[in-house]
């Protein structure tokens, strides 16, 4: 999928007239005056507004933090905007408009569709998530972070070598929510002379970053043999600087509802979002009514990306169930065998209204969970097949596998 | 002996117990001063800042940083612990002086000598203000309407006490021995005290409920907005680029004020529309209804817009010609104005009491400037006014709020001595205090108000006279705990 820069739809940054209390303070801020009124409104000039970000953070309403993604040659104009009361919904946009929204960057929004496609149709974000920012930061003009931790997070007698990476960005602001990825533009270029391709990895860290405030971030990264992204992440040092993009993803966010249950199933480094969602829930949401639910399955203990750090999150925030395939001398147990053995538990889940599913991981999982989900359905009396798709389409149902 | 070493530009250096970016820590003097004025501060802010919450955990902005993605950073602060900081926008090299007698000649570093007098009152009334109004809000707590308002009353308190560190600082830096006793002599005088009032009269009336507080921070912040504008386009560059992070600040206090009106003016409407009742004017079913009766709202308007007007003095000031033509105080958004910047032959209209009537006269621009200030802060007060009415005309009630004659209640200037109604026809003293009531609020209204002032501190729950606010403090759910109370 190839979407060129005329015809990709645009991020537009916009002014809730309902909120804003003509403070003249984004006006006054405004590096590139983008921001300018009239006696009723504050407007953006979409025209010069760069994306900067300098006007967010000193406005004392949140008016300013609006975001709608318009479909080329539908751009609101700065006359449009002095006359509106109230900010316009964001518009239906066409298939192929929707298909470069998660990342207005080509190449990623390739990625993303990609890792989304499990899902069986179009992904929608779950209704009470937070509106992410995507797309701050291009390969054409990328944020440099400082690399200020690179820990193994696998028994060193394993050969599975996963790291936990935490990035620094300064006083520069990346604002992200738990589920969306950034991207990482790798050094060198390949062996025909293009560029790499940028590499896409799910932040591991809650939105207030890795340390809370610390204006930091974390991934959970495998090192694959041969893997030229991989091993480049895997030997960052302290204090390396390395060029990453986004963020990206508006649909796979975690839900702000603080009664959602939240199925979550995982292997390897796909337990990246999952330990954000459970960092939120434990920072940000305390006494929260729903459940968190894990499964996430590793071949050994040894093997188990935060096995160590997960042996202490409590029963009562997170529900884990930790399930190995190759532990010796006991039979293969895969994720979907352990839900299995948990039908009455997970369907009256999934009778919920509140409830959401994620799947992340390897691909190779989709096949099996989705068989899994489908028969436990059927022995409660419940039918997959229609579930699946109308908890998609009210944003409960996500897959991101790779 | 170490050299200190200057934090980035930008960066605000903490190593001092003073935060500033100023490089305090090369400046003994300073420095030294501001460490022996600080307990005296402190001491007014245990006995004189907010009553009973001085324990709590409030989740506060602080600055970290002037630049723009870092100077709010949230985190919870117990008051007394708040990092009060001094705070001044970037020095731009090329800065100018933009109007008066000097225009052109590059902006002062230094207070010139035939300006000292002059510039030190600006200073002090300035700071006056800003202690005062910590002290009139000091009971709020005890019945804020919900955690979150709780939160912007004591964020609204901290930064009207940074916003006294910075006209302190200015004291002790620039003004030598006379500004250290003006720095103390802000931490004497009291709000509202027979022998030591503060210097001006808004800032030394009661704020005795919310409604109170919402009105004051629309209409009295206000002031101080149009006042630190005019001040951030001084010649003086230190008073400049103080003022100008100041304003940064200072819109959050319109916030409070916009939105807390806002909220009660939306509840009341709502309750209204539930209860089916049209007529705005039934005063006694809509208070029975537990908010507040469109025509009272009305009336808190008229008295703080009323006393806010009092604040810029005189319509007709020789002492505000002075400060424009010595480059001291300039006009709102001076340089957005396109003229000659020096006012010699221009002209202004200014409503006066000329001959037993209410009309406009033409007055020399010079000395018209703080009439022309006041016309700048009605139209930015209108605003927000109409919307306010958007709300009540979205519910579909039959109402509008008005700002009331400039005429009206007035204790300073041309009206002073002539009773006005708010449509601003004359009006004897017999008929005045027969319809002053109607107008402003009365004891009854403010004992119906005080009755609805029930604390109401249930994480997400709002007082049933206010509606909750559509977004959060730092993009907070609902149901955040912006402050832990821990009260014994």
């Amino acid at each position: 999928m190839t979407i060129s820069a005329s015809t990709a739809p645009k991020k537009q940054h916009l002014i809730d007239p309902e909120i804003c209390i003509r403070c003249n303070t984004c006006e006054a801020t405004c590096p590139v005056g983008a921001v300018t009124h009239d006696d009723t409104n504050y407007v953006v000039d979409v025209e010069k507004c760069n994306y900067c970000m300098d006007c967010i953070s000193p406005c004392p309403t949140g008016s300013i933090d609006n975001w709608r993604t318009v479909a080329p040659g539908r751009v609101y104009s700065l006359q449009e905007q002095l006359g509106w009361t109230e900010l316009p919904k964001q518009e239906e946009l066409s298939e192929a408009d929707t298909a470069a929204m998660e990342a207005l960057e080509a190449e990623v929004g390739a990625l993303l569709a990609d890792a989304h496609k499990g899902s069986g149709g179009k992904a929608v974000a779950p209704a009470s998530a937070a509106k992410p920012s995507v797309n701050l930061f291009s390969r054409a003009k990328p944020l440099t972070a400082v690399v200020q931790g690179n820990f193994r997070i696998t028994a060193a007698s394993s050969e599975s070598d996963i790291r936990h990476i935490v990035l620094g960005y300064g006083d520069q602001q990346f604002p992200v929510l738990e589920g969306q990825s950034i991207g990482v533009v790798l050094p060198g270029v390949r062996a025909d002379g293009k560029p790499h391709d940028i590499r896409l990895y799910s932040i591991a860290s809650a939105r207030d970053g890795e340390k809370r405030n610390g204006n930091n971030l974390s991934l959970t990264i495998k090192r694959s043999a041969g893997g030229v992204g991989s091993n480049y992440m895997c030997e960052l040092k302290v204090g390396d600087k390395i060029n990453i993009t986004g963020p990206f993803g508006s649909t796979f966010l975690m839900p702000n509802d603080i009664n959602a249950n939240i199925i979550m199933i995982c292997t390897g480094t796909g337990s990246a979002p999952f330990r954000a969602f459970t960092e939120r829930r434990r920072r940000a949401m305390e006494g929260a009514g729903g459940k968190l639910v894990m499964y996430f399955g590793a071949r050994t203990p040894e093997e188990l990306p935060y096995f160590g750090p997960l042996q202490k999150v409590p029963q009562s925030l997170l529900e884990k169930h930790l399930v190995y395939s190759r532990l010796p001398g006991q039979p293969k147990e895969y994720v979907q065998d352990r839900m299995r053995k948990h039908g009455p538990a997970l369907t009256k889940l999934l009778r919920d209204g509140g409830t959401h599913v994620f799947i992340c991981g390897l691909r190779g999982m989709e096949a099996g969970v989705d068989e899994a989900l489908s028969d436990i359905c059927r022995a409660a009396g419940l039918d997959w097949n229609a579930l699946k798709p109308d908890m998609r389409s009210s944003g409960r149902y996500h897959v991101e596998t790779y | 002996m170490t050299t200190p070493t200057s934090p980035p530009a930008g960066a605000v250096d903490y190593s001092t117990k003073i935060p500033n970016n100023i490089n305090l820590a090369d400046d003994s003097r300073v420095l030294k001063a501001l460490e022996q004025w600080h307990p005296g501060y402190i001491d007014w802010w245990m006995t004189m800042g907010p009553e009973g919450f001085q324990t709590s955990d409030v989740y506060l902005r602080t600055a970290i940083s002037i630049d723009p993605k870092g100077w709010a950073k949230f985190d919870y602060v117990k008051m007394p612990e708040y990092r009060w900081g001094i705070l001044l926008a970037p020095q731009d090299e090329s800065r100018l002086v933009n109007f008066g007698a000097s225009k052109g000649e590059k902006a002062w570093q230094e207070v010139p000598g035939e300006h000292r007098a002059a510039l030190r009152r600006l200073v002090v009334i300035q700071g006056d203000t800003e202690p005062a109004s910590v002290e009139q809000q000091r009971h709020l707590g005890t019945t804020a309407p919900s955690l979150y308002d709780m939160r912007n009353l004591f964020q609204v308190n901290v930064e009207e006490g940074r916003h006294l560190w910075a006209m302190v600082y200015l004291l002790h830096k620039y003004f030598g021995k006379d500004g250290r006793e003006e720095a103390d002599g802000l931490l004497q005088r009291r709000s509202g005290d027979a022998d030591k009032p503060r210097m001006l009269g808004a800032f030394n009336e009661t704020t005795p409920d919310w409604l109170s507080f919402f009105m004051f921070t629309f209409f009295t912040d206000r002031d101080g907005k149009m006042q630190l504008e005019s001040l951030a386009q001084s010649g003086f560059d230190p008073m400049s680029r103080t003022c100008r992070f100041m304003l940064t600040e200072e819109a959050h206090h319109m916030f409070v004020g916009e939105t807390g009106v806002s909220r009660a003016i939306e509840r009341t409407c709502e309750a209204m529309k539930g209860a089916g009742i049209e007529d705005p004017y039934d005063i006694n079913k809509v208070r029975a209804l537990g908010v507040i009766d469109l025509p009272t709202i009305q009336k808190k308007a008229n008295l703080h817009f009323s006393l806010s007007l009092d604040l810029f003095g005189s319509e007709i000031s020789t002492n505000a010609a002075n400060f424009y033509n010595g480059g001291l105080k300039g006009r709102y958004m001076e340089t957005k104005i396109e003229d000659d910047h020096a006012l010699t032959n221009a002209k202004y209209p200014v409503l006066k009491f000329v001959d037993g009537q209410i009309r406009m006269v033409e007055e020399p621009a010079l000395t018209a400037l703080n009439m022309r200030l006041r016309d700048d802060y009605v139209k930015d007060c209108q605003g927000g006014v109409n919307r306010w009415n958007k709300v009540i005309e979205k519910a579909g009630i039959k109402f509008a709020l008005t700002l009331p004659s400039v005429a009206f209640h007035r204790h300073i200037g041309e009206f002073k001595d002539v009773k006005v109604s708010p449509d601003g026809k004359l009006l004897s003293e017999t008929d005045w205090a027969k319809l002053r009531d109607q107008w402003i609020p009365s004891i009854d209204d403010g004992a119906f108000i005080e009755s609805l002032m029930q604390p109401c501190w249930d994480r997400g729950k709002y007082a049933g006279w206010i509606s909750a606010p559509k977004v959060g403090i730092d993009n907070k759910g609902g149901d955040f705990e912006y402050v832990k109370i821990h009260r014994a």
